[in-house]
């Protein structure tokens, strides 16, 4: 296969910037400046990062299966450079998630882990990401890398709605326990800025590491000596 | 044509036409790129850069009627170790829809009717090279593709070798042959073709290769 | 009016069609190595012993959680079934020789998929005395239970024959089944533990029925898919 065209414009720096911008942003108006909510006090705070994560991530997985689909059809190892960034990203972001619902979870109910449906299905994608990623390391030749990956993120993918209807009618058998939700309309705007800014900074890492990935690529399937056609010497019988 | 395997490329630069009918022997040193040349013919890999067809298919996208003319002896013997000589021989029947009464001849013809009832386990080299030719023969192709096809057989063996190699001819296949043994190789083929680390150097008729590149005689 | 007449008479078909070749060689495969799936079953019966040794002897721990440990004592065991299934055309290349025939990629996998399931259903519905000894888990509604441990079977044979082609030629083979399998059978897995609880210890509210049609739903997803899959997943 032929080796990714890899672009080199600095708009990913840019948006990396407004994004970092947006969230900070969000982030101190969400931390100091809008009340606390009336129930369940502080810790609600952390929904502001949390609600704005579980979008990116969400849009990261979807990202990533798009992507495994497109290398399967085209056959262009520039899909495999781009799912790799969403298998890590996507990797990255999930665990956020779970580290952010346990954040959540230990102060309100007590325990770090309550089996929400959403945070388990999170789980189980992080550790079937974490296993694609595993298997990318141990293939060496880079065509069956990528379809190899590209397969297995199109398997995981579609399980995730499947583990979270599972997980929710197993979870409905037990106290009904949930996840910090959006409440009044006071909160939207650290909630949008945030969205808005963990977006952006998202795009921009997919874009770079997909950049990275499309370097190692290039130098791994680098051009052949040159080719010489060799003229026959003697006539075939 | 080119094929590579990571950051080395095993055949670079390489267009060959052959005739039909013939005998061909494909020499070079370990490493020259005879087995690939062949793995690529057999569609059992696909080249990085430009194409070959047999027959006028294409072996990229005419895959399967290139599998259905084409066999190939490779390194590996293709066996089933819990198996039987037959029943390995009866599994390859039945996936190319022939009846399983082909067996028994194709292990007569190669020697192992004695033997045909024992698990492959059992087998010495020779005699698994022996059942691949059995294998080899039941496809009834086209173009046979061997890739060393005297490796590990004693002389009777190589005898047996030179009669299947006759016995396609006659039925109007193609032989491709990849070996070492360059002087028994020259007498049973039509021509010759030489490559080295992955280039066609040398391409005529067979009694020449010999007096070409004394050298690499056996 | 003379006309050259050629009468083509079709010799009688007795020869199979691809499923069915590959199904025979599965089958036959499976048989010549039925030893190794009696290995397999102590493992699985001691994997069990050991479960009871970590809950201690409650009796009644025991018996709530028994339907738990004879899945999980499957899904562990199913890691070596699977990987031992590809061992075979991995050693001499065969599944190679098969496809240069050429045969059909994705009768292969289903003929795999389906020997793979029957020995997972064997090995499970084998497994049941053991957690009835075990756990002091017996019930009446035995058919029941064999219906949920063939359903649950496929849920983890379909993925796991894809898996275990994939992995069968890496170095780290024995690590990366199971890590990318289990993620993926978590549904099949928790609808499995589910329904054999419900049948074991009873079904006060009806929902076996629901359990079930998950299980089912997600059986037909992934034969579909992964037999779907299996062609680009074997190429070169």
């Amino acid at each position: 296969m032929e080796a990714p065209f890899v672009s080199t414009h600095r708009f990913p720096w840019v948006l990396l910037v407004a994004g970092v911008i947006c969230l900070a942003a969000g982030s101190w108006l969400g931390l100091f400046v809008v009340p606390a909510e009336h129930y369940m006090g502080d810790v609600q705070r952390i929904m502001y990062v949390h609600v704005p994560t579980a979008w990116t991530w969400m849009v990261v997985v979807l990202f990533s299966l798009g992507s495994a689909i497109s290398f399967l059809f085209m056959n262009d190892l520039k899909w495999d450079t781009r799912m790799e960034a969403g298998l890590e990203i996507g990797s990255l972001l999930a665990f956020l998630l779970c580290c952010q619902g346990a954040i959540w979870a230990k102060p309100t109910w007590g325990v770090w882990w309550d089996w929400d449906p959403r945070l388990t299905s999170t789980a189980v994608l992080l550790f079937a990401f974490l296993g694609i990623l595993a298997l990318r390391k141990f293939v060496d030749d880079p065509t069956r890398r990528a379809i190899w990956s590209a397969v297995a993120t199109i398997i995981a993918s579609i399980d995730l709605p499947i583990v979270y209807f599972s997980v929710k009618w197993w979870n409905s058998l037990h106290q009904q326990q949930s996840s910090p939700e959006t409440v009044a309309s006071t909160f939207h705007l650290p909630l949008r800025l945030n969205a808005i800014g963990i977006l952006l900074v998202v795009i921009a890492l997919l874009a770079l590491r997909s950049r990275v990935a499309g370097y190692r690529l290039r130098e791994q399937l680098a051009e052949p000596p040159s080719f010489i056609t060799s003229e026959p010497t003697g006539e075939l019988a | 044509m080119a094929r590579r395997y990571g950051p080395r490329w095993a055949l670079s630069g390489l267009t060959l036409d052959l005739p039909a009918a013939t005998a061909v022997m494909l020499a070079g040193k370990n490493g020259a790129g005879k087995s690939t040349l062949l793995r690529i013919l057999a569609t059992a890999i696909k080249p990085d850069r430009g194409t070959a067809s047999i027959d006028g298919f294409d072996v990229v996208r005419d895959r399967e009627d290139v599998r259905k003319i084409t066999a190939l002896l490779a390194h590996q013997t293709y066996l089933y170790e819990s198996l039987t000589a037959r029943e390995n021989l009866a599994v390859v029947a039945d996936h190319l829809r022939r009846p399983r009464t082909r067996v028994g001849p194709a292990l007569e013809q190669v020697g192992l009717a004695s033997r045909a009832d024992d698990p492959v386990a059992e087998f010495s080299a020779g005699m698994r090279k022996r059942l691949s030719f059995a294998r080899l023969l039941l496809q009834e192709p086209r173009l046979a593709l061997l890739d060393e096809p005297y490796g590990a057989l004693d002389p009777p063996g190589f005898d047996l070798v030179d009669e299947v190699i006759a016995s396609l001819r006659r039925g109007g296949a193609t032989v491709v042959m990849a070996t070492h043994h360059w002087e028994r190789a020259a007498h049973i083929c039509d021509s010759a073709v030489v490559l080295d680390e992955g280039r066609l150097i040398w391409q005529g008729a067979a009694a020449d290769s010999l007096a070409h590149e004394p050298r690499w005689a056996s | 009016m003379s006309a050259d007449v050629k009468v083509l008479v079709a010799p009688r078909d007795t020869t199979p069609n691809a499923l069915t070749a590959a199904l025979r060689k599965e089958l036959l495969l499976q048989w010549r190595t039925r030893g190794q799936l009696m290995a397999v079953f102590v493992f699985g019966a001691a994997a069990l012993l050991l479960f009871s040794f970590a809950i201690g002897p409650s009796a009644v721990a025991l018996r709530t959680f028994s339907a738990g440990f004879l899945w999980l004592g499957l899904l562990l065991s199913s890691t070596l079934t699977l990987a031992e299934s590809f061992h075979i055309e991995t050693e001499h290349n065969a599944l190679e020789g098969l496809l240069l025939l050429p045969a059909d990629a994705r009768a292969l996998y289903y003929a795999k998929a389906i020997a793979n399931w029957l020995q997972l259903t064997l090995l499970g519905a084998a497994l049941v005395p053991i957690m009835v000894v075990l756990y002091d888990a017996g019930t009446s509604r035995l058919p029941l239970l064999l219906a949920v441990i063939a359903l649950g079977a496929a849920g983890l044979s379909a993925p796991g024959t894809l898996y275990a082609a994939m992995t069968a030629r890496l170095q780290a083979k024995q690590t990366l089944l199971p890590l990318l399998l289990f993620p993926l059978i978590v549904p099949a897995l928790l609808a499995a533990v589910k329904a054999t609880s419900l049948v074991i210890l009873g079904d006060p509210m009806g929902e076996l029925r629901s359990w079930l049609g998950l299980l089912a739903a997600f059986d037909l997803i992934y034969w579909s898919l992964c037999g779907l899959l299996y062609g680009r997943v074997i190429d070169s």
